[in-house]
């Protein structure tokens, strides 16, 4: 049975998130990928005001194909959370709490999760129709120029997810691995 | 000699883009649901589950399967006997792709400049086309729109011809062990064996547009890509890599004769989500 959240996260709600568990997440999130990614790293170096606020956010690693006439968002699913690795650690120290992506993550951000309790979700990867019908709005926040990269914000509801990171140390990819591995 | 007009190449390949990124080929499709019958894994299942619900709504309310709609690559077969009258062939190409990718309001997802300013060029262009000149007067277009998250996971690896069989299938095993969830498994596994090095790479990829349940005519060959799916399928991935039964739906191998001193091996995947199609003009 999947747990309903309601976003932004707090060290409250990331408590009693467990690796393996199906979560429906509600509320806002954000959107980016590596391009937009470079781009507040290097707003932070230089002591600039974000375009969002990172207390409890969640940032799901995404670029969505366009939207038809009439609907909020096109295709919209995870992209490869690694290429985010280097810049992850960096915004949970600002206090990002979650991250929704497919693929594993680098020990730095793991250890990264656990010191600032932050969680990483996974969503399905090529389900990018499916994930869509969640998302019920859809702006550009900033970075326009960087087309399906540009930094969004986005409202959902029941937005499917499964915990694969958690405060804790648990790794759901290592977990399923040596349960289903034959010799 | 027959006349092919670019017109009918623009549509054509415009066409087998937009079809492709909203609908599964039927033999994928049907390896998906085999594989969510049997998975064992209740996370692998309720993922495969999802997987086909997606297809569902893709084609349904036309929404790209999955968001990446790829580097569009097309492979052509021209037959000697054809006259291509209208214009540049590959500008015909490319100007399916600018119409397709508008049209289908799928995503663009090329950069100019591969390591430095990365401008994306905004239609999707240049696709990557490979032309071969055939017996016959007739022009086949296939296309594979391919997602960046598989194809990052690309290996190249010219082997010592003393490891033979056993190199090729650790080698393969291993890249797939590596690769993990990044690639969206469960999988197609490509694999090219022999040629020089670019020729290696090519069919690996190019075996990723075999049919689903199909094997190389080659007995030694197949028995091969028997051995890889069962190997891959022992390390316990599953999809989207939560664990589980099903980590690849076919390992294709594609070989070619080689060099005295090399044994080349590439492996090149692709996601659940194996998208493809093909055309005769």
């Amino acid at each position: 049975m999947a747990k309903k959240i309601t976003l932004p996260l707090t060290d409250e709600i990331v408590k009693d998130l467990k690796s393996g568990d199906e979560v429906l997440l509600n509320g806002v999130m954000y959107v980016g990928r590596d391009a937009a990614h470079k781009k507040l790293v290097a707003s932070l170096d230089k002591g600039e005001k974000l375009p969002l606020d990172l207390k409890g956010a969640t940032i799901f690693f995404m670029g969505p194909s366009p939207a038809r006439p009439g609907r909020p968002i096109g295709s919209a699913g995870p992209t490869t959370s690694y290429r985010m690795d280097s810049y992850s650690p960096r915004l949970m120290a600002e206090g990002l709490k979650g991250m929704i992506g497919k693929g594993m993550r680098s020990q730095a951000v793991k250890d990264a999760m656990k010191e600032y309790k932050a969680v990483y979700f996974g969503a399905i990867g090529g389900a990018g129709a499916l994930i869509s019908k969640s998302i019920k709005k859809a702006d550009v926040l900033a970075y326009d120029e960087l087309g399906a990269e540009a930094l969004r914000r986005l409202e959902v509801e029941d937005f499917p997810a499964t915990v694969v990171n958690d405060i804790y140390g648990g790794d759901l990819y290592e977990e399923g691995k040596a349960k289903y591995k034959k010799d | 000699m027959r006349e092919i007009k670019t017109d009918e190449i623009i549509k054509t390949v415009s066409e087998l883009f937009q079809h492709s990124c909203h609908y599964l080929p039927d033999d994928v499709l049907n390896t998906i649901k085999k594989a969510h019958e049997t998975e064992e894994s209740p996370v692998a299942k309720e993922v495969l589950g999802k997987i086909l619900e997606n297809a569902d709504i893709a084609g349904a309310e036309q929404i790209p399967l999955c968001q990446d709609t790829g580097l569009s690559v097309v492979w052509l077969e021209l037959g000697q006997e054809a006259h291509i009258v209208g214009g540049d062939l590959n500008e015909a190409v490319n100007e399916g792709v600018r119409q397709g990718y508008d049209k289908g309001y799928l995503r663009k997802s090329v950069v100019r400049q591969p390591f430095s300013a990365r401008v994306n060029t905004k239609d999707n262009t240049p696709a990557d086309i490979w032309t071969t000149i055939v017996p016959g007067d007739k022009l086949k277009i296939s296309v594979l729109p391919k997602g960046g998250g598989a194809e990052n996971m690309s290996r190249l690896t010219v082997l010592a011809p003393a490891q033979g069989h056993q190199g090729i299938i650790d080698f393969v095993v291993n890249r797939v062990s590596e690769s993990g969830s990044n690639p969206c498994p469960p999988v197609t596994v490509g694999v090219g064996i022999g040629g020089t090095t670019e020729k290696t790479m090519m069919l690996a990829k190019k075996a990723l547009l075999r049919k689903m349940g199909e094997h190389n005519h080659d007995p030694e060959v197949a028995e091969m890509e028997k051995e890889i799916l069962e190997k891959v399928n022992k390390l316990g991935i599953g999809a989207m890599g939560y664990g589980g039964r099903t980590t690849a739906l076919a390992v294709n191998v594609e070989t070619h004769p080689c060099h005295i001193a090399s044994l080349p091996v590439a492996v090149n995947m692709q996601c659940w989500c194996n998208r493809h199609e093909e055309a005769i003009i």
